[in-house]
């Protein structure tokens, strides 16, 4: 039996490798798809207590973050193309517009 | 034994994924390495007794937003992505930043025990099925956050559509 202090630590890792993915790309998408792994980080430790803990809720709120990981992915994404077509650039450092 | 090598074997392949998922030059190749791991996450949750959510990691994210990601990577001409720098030039405090979170979470769940034990065991789930257990707590416990998604997911469509949408000269 596996303890569920790995599937715990392999959530934890994952999680830190999206937050280095989201502050360090220049490019939005990518940035865009590090919110992604966050949020899948976030289901993996949520799937595993709700095995352990013997309890559908887990189950339950993973089901919503993926519902709202759908909404997020379309409205992001269309914000990203508005982004393309308004300075065509998908450069986070180019965007510098609202800098006081 | 057995289930401690797979659990290495998905470990080792998700991390390694995700951080090819992060590093790749070419967005194009992000999202083939990441739609590799969200095969790999779904069949843990196989392996965590919880098909239903495997399937809709399957269907939903490699499924739509994998493709949603695809298109606007395909529909926007990145061709000097391929020659400037991937990451900021402050990359290290991102890393140290990261380092940090990882590093307060393990030591966190370090010495986390499961001492609750509800009513779904794993018998109970394979003479009901999964996906019964699941629609049963998702109609009942859970019906009035059901009715918001669904109102979210309304939200998304609409805002997408506006935003994406290319403004008439009037």
């Amino acid at each position: 039996m596996v303890p569920l202090n790995w599937y715990l630590m392999l959530s934890a890792a994952v999680f830190s490798i999206g937050v280095f993915g989201f502050l360090t790309r220049r490019n939005i998408i990518i940035m865009f798809m590090s919110v992604e792994l966050m949020l899948n980080a976030v289901n993996i430790s949520l799937v595993a207590f709700s095995h352990y803990l013997q309890d559908l809720r887990g189950q339950v709120l993973v089901f919503f973050i993926v519902t709202v990981a759908a909404a997020e992915a379309a409205i992001g994404l269309a914000i990203i193309i508005a982004l393309f077509r308004n300075k065509a650039t998908a450069h986070v450092d180019d965007m510098n517009e609202m800098k006081g | 034994m057995l289930p401690k090598l797979f659990f290495g074997y998905f470990a080792f392949a998700i991390i390694v994924l995700s951080l090819l998922v992060i590093t790749r030059r070419n967005p194009v190749h992000s999202v083939m390495w990441m739609l590799l791991l969200f095969f790999q996450i779904a069949s843990m949750y196989l392996f965590l007794n919880a098909e239903f959510i495997a399937a809709i990691q399957v269907i939903v994210y490699a499924g739509a937003i994998l493709v949603l990601f695809l298109f606007v990577v395909l529909l926007l001409n990145l061709r000097e992505e391929l020659l400037t720098n991937r990451f900021i030039s402050a990359w290290p405090v991102g890393l140290v930043f990261a380092g940090a979170i990882f590093a307060g979470a393990v030591s966190a769940v370090a010495a986390f025990v499961p001492n609750f034990s509800g009513q779904y065991t794993v018998d109970v789930i394979n003479r009901e099925t999964h996906t019964k257990a699941l629609g049963q707590a998702l109609y009942t416990d859970f019906l009035f956050p059901f009715e918001i998604a669904s109102l979210i997911l309304l939200i998304a469509i609409i805002g997408a559509i506006v935003l994406a949408k290319k403004r008439m000269r009037s």
